[in-house]
């Protein structure tokens, strides 16, 4: 397919959150909008994401984007009007406290949920184990249960949004590369790609864990970093975990998708900032160990695959959703720190009301100029 | 033979037929298609299809079978226990 010389908007990336703002930007009736993805669609951290849904945040930003996120997963046949089945599956998820003080958190947590109106609740190690039967909750102090929390199919979402796109005449290239950006007098003119130069004023950032890279290509030094997350899934089984099990101490999360296997992952404290997606054996390692101590009746699957992706991490753990001051026409919708997923429905309204210069539909402020000021609110649930 | 018989993956049941709709749908790309369809994805880690679905590929874009690309190989080589992995016994 020819490449447009001339868009409205260029987006870099097309994952789920790009293609979420060229569906929103494209159904508000602007024209000409062109995605630009290096790969195959979802080819990033999108499809390579642990693919919960959770509300039980511990940010007021983050809960109002995940509340409100998933009632458009709730209701994307009849928004995306497709047939798909993006396999949402709400069977909750279940957070463990393995002391004290993190329950304490966790209170602190429900109270900031109940506000934001998110169904989650307190359970008792006990409880716990009614809800998740082969539970080891031998060293668990208590929990959070969010009922209407869980799953759904990053790649059929990523499709659902493109043939949404598609239909009202998104120009999404895949296999195309975004190698520069130029600037004329401080503002945005275009964007080189390595098919041809496609001229625009607008351009958003939705490259995950690559945003920094298209950061310095309009001289911005962006306070994100790339980091490699590691997950495996296991055989097909027959369903018996509804929620998913998930401890930010303990650090693990454990999930069984609709079609059967388990999902599972944890984040490694000394991983460095790097662009590696490989996978490792200490990964492998590691999660074995803890998911056979944690739910003792999962070490009969047999591991099928691990792969690794690209948290795009923030110093506070929340993302970036504005446009740049220092370059008008900039706009960047970056920094999930491991669950754009999640929040991408939500994302990319809030995204497309920006660069239409709309009143917000929910109120965030997600800027840049948080990181300069300090006092940042810091998210405390991530794995 | 019909196409809808002729079962390129087992794991995921899919016949030729169905991997040619999702190829005349404009996907090109072993992992294009792995992802929608879930191509390779089961527990056979693609040992048959992976063989047949380049054929297929080649044969659309007028290609050698070489110049189709495979998808990343991810570890583990073949289907192993948590339990085996942590060093606990499992009878086989």
């Amino acid at each position: 397919m020819l490449l447009k010389d001339r868009a409205e908007t260029v987006i870099i990336g097309g994952g789920v959150i790009g293609l979420a703002i060229a569906y929103n930007l494209a159904k508000k009736g602007m024209d000409d909008i062109v995605v630009l993805e290096r790969e195959y669609l979802g080819s990033g951290a999108t499809g390579r994401c642990g693919a919960g849904i959770r509300q039980q945040w511990g940010t007021e930003m983050n809960c109002r984007l995940a509340r409100k996120s998933m009632d458009i997963f709730e209701n994307m046949n009849e928004l995306l009007d497709t047939e798909m089945d993006i396999e949402l599956k709400q069977q909750g998820y279940l957070l463990l406290a393995f002391s004290d003080k993190e329950m304490e958190q966790f209170r602190k947590n429900l109270e900031l949920q109940a506000r934001e109106n998110i169904p989650s609740r307190e359970v008792t190690p006990e409880e716990a184990k009614e809800i998740v039967p082969h539970l080891n909750t031998d060293d668990v102090v208590g929990g959070t249960f969010c009922p209407t929390d869980g799953h759904a199919n990053p790649f059929l979402v990523v499709k659902a949004y493109e043939d949404a796109a598609r239909r009202l005449g998104v120009e999404i290239n895949t296999f195309t590369e975004a190698v520069d950006i130029i600037k004329e007098a401080g503002r945005i003119s275009g964007v080189q790609t390595d098919k041809g130069f496609i001229a625009t004023d607008k351009v958003v950032n939705a490259a995950g864990g690559y945003s920094c890279q298209i950061g310095e290509m309009v001289g911005l030094d962006l306070p994100v970093k790339p980091e490699r997350h590691e997950i495996l899934v296991t055989e097909r089984v027959e369903p018996f975990q509804g929620p998913m099990v998930m401890s930010f101490s303990y650090n693990i999360y454990c999930q069984q998708t609709p079609g059967g296997p388990f999902l599972m992952g944890f984040g490694d404290p000394d991983e460095p900032a790097s662009f590696n997606r490989k996978s490792s054996w200490h990964f492998l390692e590691e999660m074995a160990k803890k998911t056979y101590k944690l739910l003792p009746a999962l070490g009969d699957l047999r591991v099928v695959r691990q792969w690794a992706g690209l948290y795009n991490i923030t110093p506070d753990r929340q993302p970036i959703i504005t446009e740049s001051r220092e370059v008008p026409g900039f706009y960047m919708a970056i920094g999930f720190s491991g669950h754009g997923f999640m929040i991408a429905p939500m994302t990319g309204i809030l995204m497309s009301e920006m660069i239409l210069g709309e009143e917000l539909s929910l109120d965030i402020n997600l800027d840049l100029e948080r990181f300069e000021k300090g006092n940042l609110i810091l998210e405390p649930s991530v794995v | 033979m019909d196409e809808n018989d002729i079962i390129i993956c087992r794991c995921e049941d899919l016949s030729l037929a169905e991997i040619r709709e999702v190829i005349e749908e404009g996907y090109t790309n072993i992992d294009e298609i792995k992802r929608i369809i879930r191509l390779g994805m089961g527990p056979c880690r693609g040992g048959t299809c992976l063989q047949l679905i380049d054929r297929v590929l080649a044969e659309y874009q007028g290609a050698g079978r070489d110049e189709i690309q495979m998808p990343t190989n991810r570890p583990p080589v073949e289907g192993i226990k948590l339990k085996e992995i942590v060093g606990d016994a499992v009878e086989r």
